[in-house]
């Protein structure tokens, strides 16, 4: 009896879930469509991109892991928030805009925006650098090349799945890590909990 | 009787503290040794393929993987030879594209019949019509590996994760988790390695 109970439970959660989703995902398409270009061959485009060489001279710091971590351990007065993203990732490039906002309002506060690039050495000339201009980003972009990614991803947090856009805000005292993208209130939200 | 009644509330809330954190566990997707579902789902050729189609086979490497994801895409020559190397052994690959093919048009079928064509898939590529197995399975991203072993209980997850540890380069891969833990699994040896993380695109909801 007990487990019928809990799987109509279940059920109802999952339908809640499902609903949920459904509404997060009218809201995406509304900004999707007018990337539809862009998606209709992003297999092709990288075909094109692997052809190229990666450019040495490419104009962001380029880190294997241990060359990054000294960014996610400063011990000065100041909150960082480290965003993990790629050119690549939709939900990345929708949630930049409330990163870029919260960055030009806080920076006053001490606060700091690393934008973290996972983006592949193809793609450092073709895709990142015109993204990064076109959108006149303010926050540091360095980017992370290292594939031991099952090495260095529990190292950022032990609870990562390697899913991003990933976040991580932090300061001497305390550090909080996010595997999902945020709002403008969400992240001011988190934020303001470290000011 | 007090006490009776008393002992009979307590276990009901044992066991129902039981069943909600099992249920929690499971919507969170397998872990090592669960036993995974089976499916029928569409393939590339038209046909429905489920598990217990393949009679002779002791385990699947069930791959959710896509068109447009640069990782994925980078994979493919992987899983083609991972497909290559175990099929004759028993364990065939089994490809699963997870995406909501609405907010990824790149994805859908036609295009995973061009795809699938395009590169000589010689395993199954499925649509996840409905987005109803990849959230049991509790894949995340792809590519995202599931080895299953074929028992008399079921299919029982063996591995979660990634292929190998280099996505840029096969030819700098130092440890091939998958191959690795087929070869133990079909060994009949302990796994040494069974869950591994790596960046991937998040599925599409």
């Amino acid at each position: 009896m007990t487990i019928v109970i809990f799987k109509d439970l279940k059920m109802r959660i999952m339908r809640y879930l499902y609903v949920f989703c459904l509404s997060a995902l009218v809201g995406f398409t509304a900004c999707t469509t007018k990337q539809k270009n862009d998606n209709a061959q992003p297999a092709a485009e990288y075909a094109d991109a692997e052809k190229s060489e990666p450019s040495a001279d490419v104009k962001f710091p380029v880190y294997d892991f241990d060359g990054l971590e000294p960014l996610l351990n400063k011990d000065d007065n100041k909150t960082y928030i480290i965003n993990f993203w790629a050119t690549w990732c939709k939900p990345c490039i929708e949630e930049m805009p409330s990163f870029e906002k919260t960055y030009a309002e806080q920076q006053a506060n001490g606060v700091e925006l690393v934008l973290v690039s996972l983006d592949m050495p193809t793609m450092w000339k073709s895709r990142l650098e015109p993204f990064v201009e076109k959108k006149g980003l303010k926050g540091k972009v360095v980017i992370l090349d290292d594939p031991k990614m099952n090495d260095w991803i529990p190292k950022v947090d032990e609870n990562w799945g390697g899913g991003i856009p990933a976040t991580l805000i932090y300061n001497k005292d305390k550090r909080v890590f996010f595997e999902h993208g945020f709002t403008y209130d969400e992240l001011n939200e988190e934020l303001n909990k470290f000011l | 009787m007090k006490a009776l009644k008393t002992t009979g509330l307590v276990m009901l809330a044992l066991l129902v503290f039981a069943f909600t954190a099992k249920s929690v566990n499971l919507d969170a997707g397998y872990d090592i040794g669960d036993q995974a579902t089976d499916f029928s789902l569409k393939n590339v050729d038209d046909t429905m393929v489920s598990l217990s189609d393949y009679d002779e086979a002791k385990g699947f490497l069930v791959i959710f993987t896509c068109n447009t994801c640069p990782y994925a895409v980078a994979y493919e020559d992987r899983i083609i030879a991972l497909d290559a190397k175990y099929k004759p052994l028993g364990v065939p690959v089994i490809a699963i594209m997870p995406n909501n093919t609405t907010a990824k048009p790149g994805d859908n079928f036609d295009a995973m019949k061009t795809r699938a064509q395009e590169k000589g898939f010689t395993f199954p590529y499925l649509l996840d019509e409905g987005q109803e197995i990849y959230p049991q399975y509790g894949a995340t991203r792809t590519p995202h590996v599931y080895l299953l072993e074929k028992t008399d209980n079921g299919n029982m997850v063996r591995y979660i994760g990634a292929i190998d540890d280099n996505y840029q380069d096969a030819a700098q891969v130092e440890e091939k988790f998958v191959e690795n833990a087929v070869d133990a699994m079909l060994a009949g040896e302990e796994i040494e390695v069974t869950t591994t993380k790596a960046i991937g695109c998040s599925i599409k909801a």
